[in-house]
């Protein structure tokens, strides 16, 4: 069916109007034992991660990492520079105590909590990835306004065309299509 | 009454039974987060229509005269750094006056973007995704208004570097000793912190003006800033995962950032700064003032751009029932500072507090007592808070006191210390009201240029709290309900 292009196919699409269709397709997909393949809706649905298998995110490993550096860069900067680089006696308080090395620590815990999250996010997401398969298909551009979409990769061990189709039709799906490269 | 017994009762108890769930009475059942009931489509479509299109009449005029009161700001600035300090009416005794009033009401303000973008998400109020982006806005907006004002009034601005640590030609470091240093840190952390808050709930949104983009410029640059978001569930478990962390770490930080504005003046020996109540008595007056200008913002901006559906009545009177909570958390402080002044028996802390119910600034007293005590409790009815002039007219009052609010505790406790002979009495100079009024400039530019060009409403977040987005629901094309109770 597919043109004689030399473009090579990315894997197969497959709509759905609502959230529950989705949720259901879904749970037929991973019983199928498909490995790489995806949801994709407007919004985080309710429970999906539970119908895809998805372990629990990763992101707090990268938030706590950036925390501790953070409270450890504030606690040995302020010690180094108040007290080794150039001490300088203020109202005769010690030169360093961690109750008034606290709140800048505590800010830089943070600071640097918050950029592991999100600097953490986007290593996981693989982030920013201008140029995608699905995003250069004019259907999928719906995803941000209202429908819901799984895509089954060609290079699941799993994948063959004309059953994967099959299985997506079975799940509910009205449209499905194949996504090039 | 026989119909009253329930499906529970009338099966019979000790085993589990299947009955359809019985429906609540219609005055039990809260008024849906989106009304009308509107579907994904019809959200996507109003928000970013705001967006594309040549702007309405009524955004050029406020974007002119707001770009007009941004020049008026340069001037100022320009001024006080070329000519010194001078030019402000800051004068022994009254070393602090505008300059800190007005950062320490702006930080304020910016406290309920960050309130209701973090803690209302910690503590699972859906309601919050109609206004939070606007609010994580106003916040980081508020915030650079802040900001100007230590950087000027420290006097030679071109030092202003000295403060962050950073090697600087005479070798010399910050001296972390100072709440002042802390406060470097907590303001310029929280600015940050809220960009990034705000750029991450963007990215979804970003996507979505991405995807409705004609022009190639604006393909281009939504695409560019939306840094390829598919929508993928992989992604969004990452996401959701990573929004939680940032709320959970904005929750105390919001809560430090004015708690450390207020250690700048609880950590000195002068009466009516001197005080252990300040930490969390400048957290309700943030989050009080800050309510007070999300209210003033979206009760217009919602009639203007058609939001009721989204911005319901529901919305307003929730933000009304949170500015009065807070109001009264900002009443008993009052309250409670008289009360510490009377009790700890110190002549000085007694003196003080009369002499600002009594003394020369009673009006900036009276101000603050009408406008953040008396006049919020009008919220307890529900009438008022149904009507928009009212909360309208009230949010901007809550502005005014809460600015009076921080007069009082700077410039009445400065201008009678503990010498007679150093007493004195502060007046503006036109500078100080001009680079005020300047602020406002900057304020409503940057808020203009963001209403119209990015999404002021969380288009992904609110369709997630439609009953559509629940696959649990019947409308989202779930089987119609059946309740397993065990008995």
């Amino acid at each position: 069916m597919r043109p004689e292009t030399a473009a090579k196919p990315y894997g197969i699409l497959a709509e759905f109007t609502t959230a529950a269709a989705v949720l259901h397709a879904a749970e037929k997909v991973r019983r199928a034992g498909f490995r790489q393949w995806d949801v994709f809706s407007p919004f985080p649905v309710h429970g999906m991660d539970k119908a895809m298998g998805l372990s629990n995110s990763k992101v707090g490993w990268f938030a706590f990492l950036g925390g501790v550096i953070g409270y450890a860069t504030g606690m040995l900067m302020i010690w180094y520079m108040n007290t080794l680089d150039y001490p300088i006696v203020i109202g005769g308080k010690p030169m360093f105590s961690p109750f008034s090395a606290f709140p800048p620590s505590y800010e830089l815990t943070i600071l640097f909590g918050a950029f592991g999250s999100l600097f953490g996010m986007l290593f996981l997401n693989r982030l920013p990835r201008l140029h995608h398969p699905l995003l250069k298909n004019k259907r999928f551009s719906l995803v941000t306004h209202d429908r819901f979409f799984i895509a089954i990769e060609c290079d699941d061990p799993k994948y063959s065309e004309p059953e994967t189709r099959k299985l997506l039709e079975q799940a509910g799906s009205r449209h499905i299509e194949v996504v090039e490269e | 009454m026989a119909a009253q017994v329930s499906p529970i009762q009338a099966e019979g108890l000790g085993h589990s039974s299947v009955v359809s769930a019985p429906e609540p009475p219609p005055e039990l059942e809260r008024a849906p987060l989106v009304a009308n009931n509107r579907g994904f489509g019809w959200i996507s479509n109003r928000v970013a229509s705001l967006c594309e299109g040549a702007a309405p009449t009524w955004w050029w005029v406020l974007f002119i005269p707001s770009v007009l009161a941004l020049g008026m700001l340069l001037f100022m600035v320009s001024y006080q750094v070329s000519t010194g300090v001078g030019v402000w009416g800051n004068m022994r005794p009254v070393m602090w006056a505008w300059d800190i009033v007005n950062f320490v009401w702006w930080i304020g303000i910016g406290h309920a973007g960050t309130l209701i973008s973090a803690i209302l998400f910690l503590l699972r109020q859906r309601w919050r995704t109609a206004v939070n982006r606007a609010a994580e806005a106003m916040t980081i907006f508020a915030v650079m208004c802040a900001g100007i004002y230590p950087a000027l009034h420290v006097g030679r601005a071109w030092y202003d570097w000295w403060l962050f640590p950073i090697p600087n030609s005479n070798s010399i470091w910050p001296q972390f000793r100072s709440p002042l240093m802390w406060d470097v840190f907590a303001v310029s952390t929280y600015f940050t912190v809220s960009v990034l808050f705000w750029y991450m709930g963007l990215i979804p949104d970003l996507a979505v003006l991405r995807d409705r983009a004609r022009s190639r410029l604006r393909q281009f640059l939504y695409g560019l800033f939306a840094l390829g978001w598919t929508g993928s569930n992989r992604h969004w478990s990452n996401y959701e995962k990573a929004y939680l962390i940032l709320a959970g770490l904005s929750t105390p930080l919001v809560l430090s950032v004015h708690s450390i504005v207020s250690l700048d003046f609880s950590v000195s020996q002068l009466p009516g700064w001197h005080t252990t109540i300040f930490p969390p008595y400048f957290v309700a007056g943030a989050v009080f003032s800050g309510f007070g200008m999300v209210l003033m913002l979206l009760i217009p901006l919602r009639s203007m751009f058609k939001l009721q559906d989204i911005i319901t009545m529901r919305h307003i009177d929730v933000m009304c029932k949170v500015t009065m909570a807070t109001s009264s958390i900002v009443a008993y402080s009052y309250a409670m500072e008289f009360f510490i002044a009377w009790y700890s028996g110190n002549p000085n802390e007694r003196f003080h507090f009369l002499n600002r119910a009594m003394g020369p600034y009673q009006w900036a007293w009276f101000m603050m007592i009408s406008c953040n005590v008396l006049i919020p409790q009008l919220f307890w009815l529900k009438r008022l808070r149904q009507n928009l002039l009212a909360v309208f007219i009230i949010s901007i009052l809550v502005n005014v006191g809460m600015w009076f609010e921080r007069f009082v505790i700077i410039v009445v406790s400065l201008h009678r210390d503990f010498i007679p002979s150093n007493w004195g009495y502060y007046r503006p100079t036109w500078v100080d009201v001009c680079t005020y009024a300047g602020t406002f400039g900057l304020f409503f530019t940057l808020f203009l240029l963001f209403i119209r060009f990015l999404p002021m409403i969380a288009v992904s977040e609110v369709k997630g709290v439609t009953p559509q987005a629940d696959p649990h629901n019947p409308q989202a094309g779930a089987k119609p309900r059946e309740v397993v109770y065990e008995a």
